[in-house]
């Protein structure tokens, strides 16, 4: 049984502690909505997961397998064991909020890059799979299409084929649409609500509050690094007991 | 005028009947330093991004050194300075490599072309947008993958217009070669104006046989770039089926 468990979390840039001790646990089937205001910590949280950015404290672990960390010479933490890290990395798999695609590979490519040269799948299987991911975030047709030659709206939806290419265990969506035309929003939304209804284990730093409460079972609400609130999301959106909730639901709601 | 190109144009060309000469001990010169001055200029821009001070401070002096001195500098100092260094010469082994003026051309066109190629590259690879590298270390890339896969492969393509100007840059200075004794084609020219007195055509023979070969070299990159850099072009750019259509 799928099962993330990220426990009392602390990160610091400099003099500015983002992550003051943080833990959550998703597993298979949950869609877990990150909200708060900028700066509350939310993108470095997700980051923090993968170890795009190393944590100063605390542990993650999937599936029970905690990932080991070591003190580094100069005093900061790294993960001790790089192919455990990029073991791990391959069972998360991140969707960015500038898309982040590969400028110089078509859509196709991008997509059959995990797969191929991370996962080691063979050519056949691998082009097989990237065209199923595709076609599910609705971009049949434009496989031969450079990232630059796309819209916003696809571009996202050909980095979530990207990520689903990879199987992995764990979507993370870091503002998904914040980059995006408010046209373009709805198309990725879709997206992101029809995996989730088919049981895919989601975490979403979102300023959606539609998407929030229609499609997460839990929400979590972050605060100067700290959870200041969680839970499910209409007893958490409609009865909050958090002034800084209320506040910042009143200001998003406008 | 015909007379001189009816004796010589061979010489020009490619022979004087017991050497590669002109044109294509020119090319061989041109070819062989910037395939070599390419493969070792990929670890050196590599090594100058790194963080470890033993890695890119060597690299840096090392570009910084042929990068500020004439090119003629450095082959006499290669070809005529090296001869007078006891060391080399009484070793067997380095002086019967150095003693052909050819591979001294080649080793100061190599270290030469290697560290402009070595900066050009070091930048592309610094100017990789740094969300194409977090997307690859996301899903599990090894950092040689990463290299492999994401940094080089984008960083060369976008460094394909100033490595276009160096390779033209580096045929212009084979002609230094001529000193060293290599025929290449400006030693022709030097004989021929010599056996004839016909500086201006001799000369002048030279230099077209320099411009017809840059124009060549223009027409190739541009068609390495349009292949290679399709995803920076406009779309309506790409939908022409010829390259000659390109708006530079």
């Amino acid at each position: 049984m799928l099962n993330l468990s990220v426990n009392d979390l602390h990160k610091r840039f400099g003099a500015l502690e983002v992550l003051k001790g943080v833990s959550l646990t998703a597993t298979a089937g949950d869609v877990i909505s990150i909200i708060g205001s900028s700066g509350s910590g939310k993108s470095t949280l997700l980051r923090c997961i993968n170890f795009l950015e190393q944590p100063d404290a605390g542990t993650v672990s999937l599936n029970g397998e905690e990932i080991r960390m070591v003190t580094h010479r100069f005093g900061h933490r790294v993960p001790a064991d790089p192919r455990q890290l990029l073991r791990l990395r391959t069972r998360l798999a991140m969707v960015f909020q500038h898309f982040n695609l590969w400028a110089h590979m078509t859509a196709l490519e991008n997509v059959t890059e995990g797969p191929l040269h991370v996962l080691g799948l063979p050519r056949k299987e691998a082009l097989e799979r990237a065209r199923l991911c595709l076609d599910k975030v609705g971009l049949d047709g434009i496989e031969a299409k450079y990232p630059a030659h796309l819209s916003g709206g696809q571009q996202q939806r050909v980095a979530i084929a990207r990520a689903l290419a990879m199987e992995p265990d764990v979507l993370m969506f870091d503002e998904p649409t914040s980059a995006l035309d408010p046209e373009l929003v709805g198309e990725v939304l879709k997206v992101m609500q029809q995996l989730a209804g088919e049981g895919r284990t989601m975490i979403v730093v979102t300023h959606e509050m539609g998407f929030a409460r229609d499609v997460s079972n839990h929400v979590i609400f972050l605060h100067n690094g700290r959870i200041e609130e969680e839970g499910a999301p209409d007893r958490l959106l409609d009865e909050s007991r958090s002034e800084r909730l209320k506040q910042f639901l009143s200001t998003v709601r406008k | 005028m015909i007379d001189l190109i009816q004796t010589y144009w061979k010489s020009y060309l490619w022979s004087d009947g017991f050497n590669l000469t002109g044109l294509a001990m020119t090319l061989w010169l041109l070819v062989l330093s910037c395939a070599l001055g390419f493969l070792l200029s990929i670890p050196l821009a590599i090594a100058r991004n790194s963080r470890n001070p033993w890695l890119w401070r060597p690299v840096w002096l090392f570009t910084f050194v042929f990068r500020g001195t004439p090119l003629f500098v450095q082959l006499l100092m290669i070809y005529s300075g090296l001869a007078g260094i006891h060391g080399i010469r009484h070793s067997p082994l380095l002086w019967s490599f150095f003693r052909s003026g050819f591979h001294c051309v080649i080793v100061a066109f190599v270290l030469n072309t290697c560290a402009y190629t070595t900066e050009i590259f070091a930048g592309a690879i610094k100017a990789t947008p740094f969300g194409e590298i977090e997307a690859g270390q996301a899903i599990g890339m090894s950092r040689a993958t990463l290299y492999r896969r994401v940094i080089l492969p984008s960083s060369l393509r976008r460094a394909l217009p100033a490595y276009s100007n160096e390779v033209i840059f580096m045929l212009h200075s084979t002609s230094v070669a001529f000193t060293a004794t290599v025929p290449d084609l400006l030693k022709v020219a030097v004989d021929v104006n010599a056996a004839t007195f016909m500086t201006f055509q001799a000369y002048g023979i030279a230099a077209v046989i320099y411009l017809g070969v840059t124009f060549a070299l223009v027409a190739l990159f541009r068609r390495a770039e349009h292949r290679w850099l399709a995803y920076l072009q406009p779309q309506t750019v790409l939908a022409s089926p010829r390259p000659k259509e390109l708006p530079c």
